[in-house]
């Protein structure tokens, strides 16, 4: 019932965007893609959202050859860096349009729609906005309306790319624990890329570290910080001056490199 | 009282400035635009008003004014709205796909605002007429273009099309990529799509580019009358009645029904600044 | 193709087909055929034939006109224009927006009214014709009322090129300019007129392109006389009315070549110096 990402490999032109990726995400997780600008993170969550193609690999989903699926048959609610949010729509018919746009048969009744986004409103907490338009809201708000959207399509799992990137130090620290509350109410499979340490060790469950197209390790925030396994996952999570609360790494992990991937009993293989 | 004066700075007409050279080049500016186009311009709208207000009415209602008018205002519209529709094919096709020829086809659409109006008119002409490449197998069909009003559809036509894709072009290439993927994850179609987010996002852009087109095709002359007929109430133009209330030296009528030409398009210039405005804010 | 799904943004290849399909058949019927039949009809008798009939007096005079209407013409925009976009790109004043639309006016007024204007004005029964008459100059039916005409339907290329990129490259540099003791015109010449040339060739090339092709202003203006007030549009145009064909349509290859190498420089001033030239490129 987990999603089972095997040795997904894709090339841009001549650039390997992904080195055969393996990796498997267990029903319910919070999985953070970590790494630097590069690393072909935000092409594996592509990949996953059927926005972009493999050339090789397998992903299975629940059963379902995942990437014989066209984006629109996966239900994989996406959430863009950007947000795109359709300009010309209201925040209420933004959040509808994957229910609008469904064929007659399986298209819920307008009273029906109307009542899911005041829901999901509500669930983002952006009551009484749905009559907005997207140019009138805040960062904060955009980002949430872009979940809500997502959220609308009742999706199989949640990807995010850069959830937080565009917003400003303090909103971030606010929806980054509200997210994390989210999650645990849905309960939903989600994947979100960032390239922001602190980030991916506060929320994830699991966070997959890539660098140049290859996971270098999986493990759970705390086997990171204790035990990276690669020079590249010590080097990269102590990039950055460490927070309170974060252990400094780059001394200690230098001399004690484990081998490449990882052993974490949450890889694949 | 001099307190008061520095506290509240009299109303400049400009910001101080560290370059020279405002007060010379403002001024030719202004001189040489009064002197070329406003000054003439409000020569014509003073002329016709020497008939009186009844006398300028009687002439703008008279019935070839108004036939004129009509086919004037008809055969843009309809040229504007076949202009839209393959306009954004055109454009779509230049920005969105790779095929031989692009470039030439891309430099291609710029020739109706390169080719002397005569000349696309007369070679329209000969195009469409009864033993045209295209008039001759048309008149075998029993279709008559040339000396027809639908002759003046297809030369406004010509005169508009570069207005529409060169309006779209930039647009649609700026537009984000992201919101066609987002409703891809939503489920959406491509048509879907299309019809829902692609076609809404360049709606205002579309008008625009349309409506250059119809204020374009309003007063074209050159590429119309050739192939156009000018019969009197069938298939006279107005820019035409001009010159010809002008070649009897009727000087205030030809001004009367140059002032509802001007009046127009001011309105088109007033429409499309509010129209740009508009589509500006969707971008 | 091993059955590898479309990307999202991707359209069905049968829809990319038939798209490209209709775009290039309707540039092909639309501008690509008027464009071959002017050739095809100029040399419908031999070369000779079409050689002759430029070679001939009138034409000769057609063409002499033309190039001297384009050469006062075009510099009179050309000074004014850059005037233009330094007083509006370079300094902060009220009503510059109104200001800019009205350089634009020329654009929106149909050629025929732009015309009529000046016939208002100097023609014999307008403000100032009989003065005109009673101190013997001539400017209706005369080089100075083309030349005027011309003007006024090419005013607001040269600017419109400038103004939008002189804006955008800011003062910074003029400043820095002025701060090391550079006069107004040596910063003006050595400081903005480099950062814009390629923007201001493009202008005064399309100028240029619309000065020799004017055709409806200047025939309200010219009054056709033969060898003396007719441009080479005029030329054509009366050749056309006249069915000498072949005549009409040689001067008319002439004018399309004109546009052709236009069309040509244009496309590559654009690919060549696409970020030196402002991002609005149509009219």
């Amino acid at each position: 019932m987990s999603l089972v990402i095997d040795s997904v490999a894709k090339k841009f032109e001549r650039f390997p965007a992904l080195k055969g990726v393996s990796l498997t995400v267990p029903k319910g997780c919070f999985m953070a893609l970590l790494g630097p600008s590069g690393s072909g993170k935000t092409t594996l969550l592509r990949i996953l959202g059927g926005l972009e193609f493999a050339d090789l690999g397998h992903i299975n989903f629940d059963g379902l050859d995942w990437l014989a699926l066209p984006a629109r048959e996966r239900r994989a609610g996406f959430v863009f860096q950007q947000y795109a949010l359709f300009r010309h729509m209201t925040v209420a018919r933004n959040i509808a349009f994957g229910l609008n746009i469904r064929p007659r048969r399986t298209r819920p009744s307008r009273a029906e729609i109307a009542r899911r986004v005041e829901e999901l409103l509500a669930l983002v907490q952006l009551d009484g906005l749905g009559k907005r338009y997207p140019s009138q809201l805040s960062g904060g708000q955009r980002q949430r309306v872009a979940l809500a959207r997502a959220l609308a399509i009742e999706p199989r799992m949640l990807l995010l790319d850069e959830p937080f990137g565009a917003l400003d130090a303090k909103v971030r620290k606010d929806l980054r624990h509200w997210l994390r509350g989210l999650h645990e109410r849905l309960g939903l499979t989600t994947i979100f890329v960032t390239h922001d340490q602190d980030e991916a060790l506060e929320l994830a469950d699991l966070v997959a570290v890539m660098n140049q197209g290859r996971i270098e390790q999986v493990a759970t925030p705390s086997e990171l910080r204790g035990a990276p396994a690669s020079p590249f996952v010590a080097d990269f999570l102590g990039q950055e001056p460490a927070g309170p609360g974060v252990v400094p790494l780059r001394t200690g992990s230098r001399s004690s490199p484990g081998p490449r991937g990882g052993e974490s009993s949450f890889q694949a293989r | 009282m001099s307190l008061a004066a520095t506290a509240v700075p009299p109303p400049r007409i400009r910001s101080r400035s560290a370059l020279p050279g405002f007060g010379l080049a403002m001024g030719f500016t202004l001189f040489y635009l009064g002197l070329i186009v406003l000054i003439p311009l409000a020569a014509l709208i003073i002329r016709p008003w020497s008939l009186g207000f009844s006398g300028f009415w009687a002439e703008i209602t008279a019935p070839r004014v108004l036939a004129a008018l009509r086919l004037s205002f008809g055969a843009s519209a309809v040229a504007a709205a076949v202009n839209s529709v393959f306009g954004f094919i055109v454009a779509w096709v230049l920005v969105r796909y790779r095929f031989p020829g692009k470039r030439l086809i891309d430099a291609l659409v710029d020739l109706p605002f390169a080719l002397p109006t005569a000349v696309a008119g007369i070679a329209l002409s000969a195009l469409y007429a009864g033993n045209g490449w295209i008039g001759r197998p048309l008149g075998h069909l029993g279709i008559k273009i040339a000396y027809t009003p639908y002759g003046v559809i297809v030369a406004l036509i010509f005169i508009g099309l570069p207005f529409v894709v060169r309006t779209l072009q930039p647009v649609l290439a700026d537009l984000n990529r992201d919101s066609e993927e987002a409703a891809a994850t939503l489920g959406a179609t491509r048509f879907q799509t299309f019809r829902r987010v692609i076609l809404p996002m360049l709606a205002p852009t579309l008008l625009t580019g349309t409506a250059m087109a119809f204020a374009r095709a309003v007063g074209e002359y050159g590429s119309v009358i050739f192939i156009a007929g000018n019969l009197p109430m069938v298939s006279e133009i107005t820019p035409l009645l001009i010159i010809i209330k002008l070649q009897e030296y009727d000087y205030a009528g030809a001004a009367a029904v140059g002032v509802v030409m001007l009046a127009v398009s001011f309105i088109f210039l007033l429409a499309l600044n509010a129209l740009q405005a508009w589509a500006a804010s969707r971008r | 193709m091993t059955g590898r799904p479309r990307a999202a943004t991707e359209d069905h290849p049968l829809v990319k087909f038939a798209l490209c399909a209709i775009a290039i058949g309707f540039i092909a019927l639309f501008l690509v055929m008027p464009l071959a039949t002017v050739f095809s009809e100029a040399l419908a008798q031999g070369w000779r034939m079409a050689f002759d009939a430029l070679a001939e007096p009138d034409a000769l005079a057609a063409i002499r006109l033309t190039l001297i209407v384009a050469a006062i013409a075009v510099p009179c925009n050309m000074v004014f224009g850059l005037a233009a976009s330094w007083a509006i790109a370079k300094f902060d004043f009220r009503g510059k927006n109104l200001l800019i639309t009205l350089i634009d006016i020329p654009f929106s007024v149909s050629p025929v009214v732009a015309g009529l204007v000046y016939v208002l004005i100097f023609g014999l029964q307008g403000w100032l014709g009989q003065w005109l008459r009673d101190h013997d100059i001539k400017i209706v039916f005369a080089l100075p009322g083309i030349v005027l005409a011309t003007i006024f339907v090419t005013f607001p290329f040269v600017a419109r090129e400038l103004i939008p990129l002189m804006a955008d490259q800011g003062r910074d540099e003029e400043e820095a300019a002025v701060s090391l003791g550079a006069s107004g015109w040596s910063t003006f010449f050595r400081v903005t007129l480099p950062n814009v040339k390629w923007a201001l060739l493009y202008g005064v090339l399309l100028c240029n392109a619309r000065a020799m092709g004017e055709f409806g202003a200047v025939s309200v203006v010219s009054g056709h006389i033969r060898g003396l007030t007719n441009t080479m549009p005029l030329h054509v145009e009366v050749l056309y009315n006249d069915y000498q064909y072949v005549g009409a349509f040689a001067v008319a290859s002439v004018l399309a070549l004109l546009a052709l190498v236009t069309l040509a420089l244009k496309s590559l001033l654009e690919w060549q110096f696409a970020g030196e030239i402002a991002a609005s490129h149509h009219h």
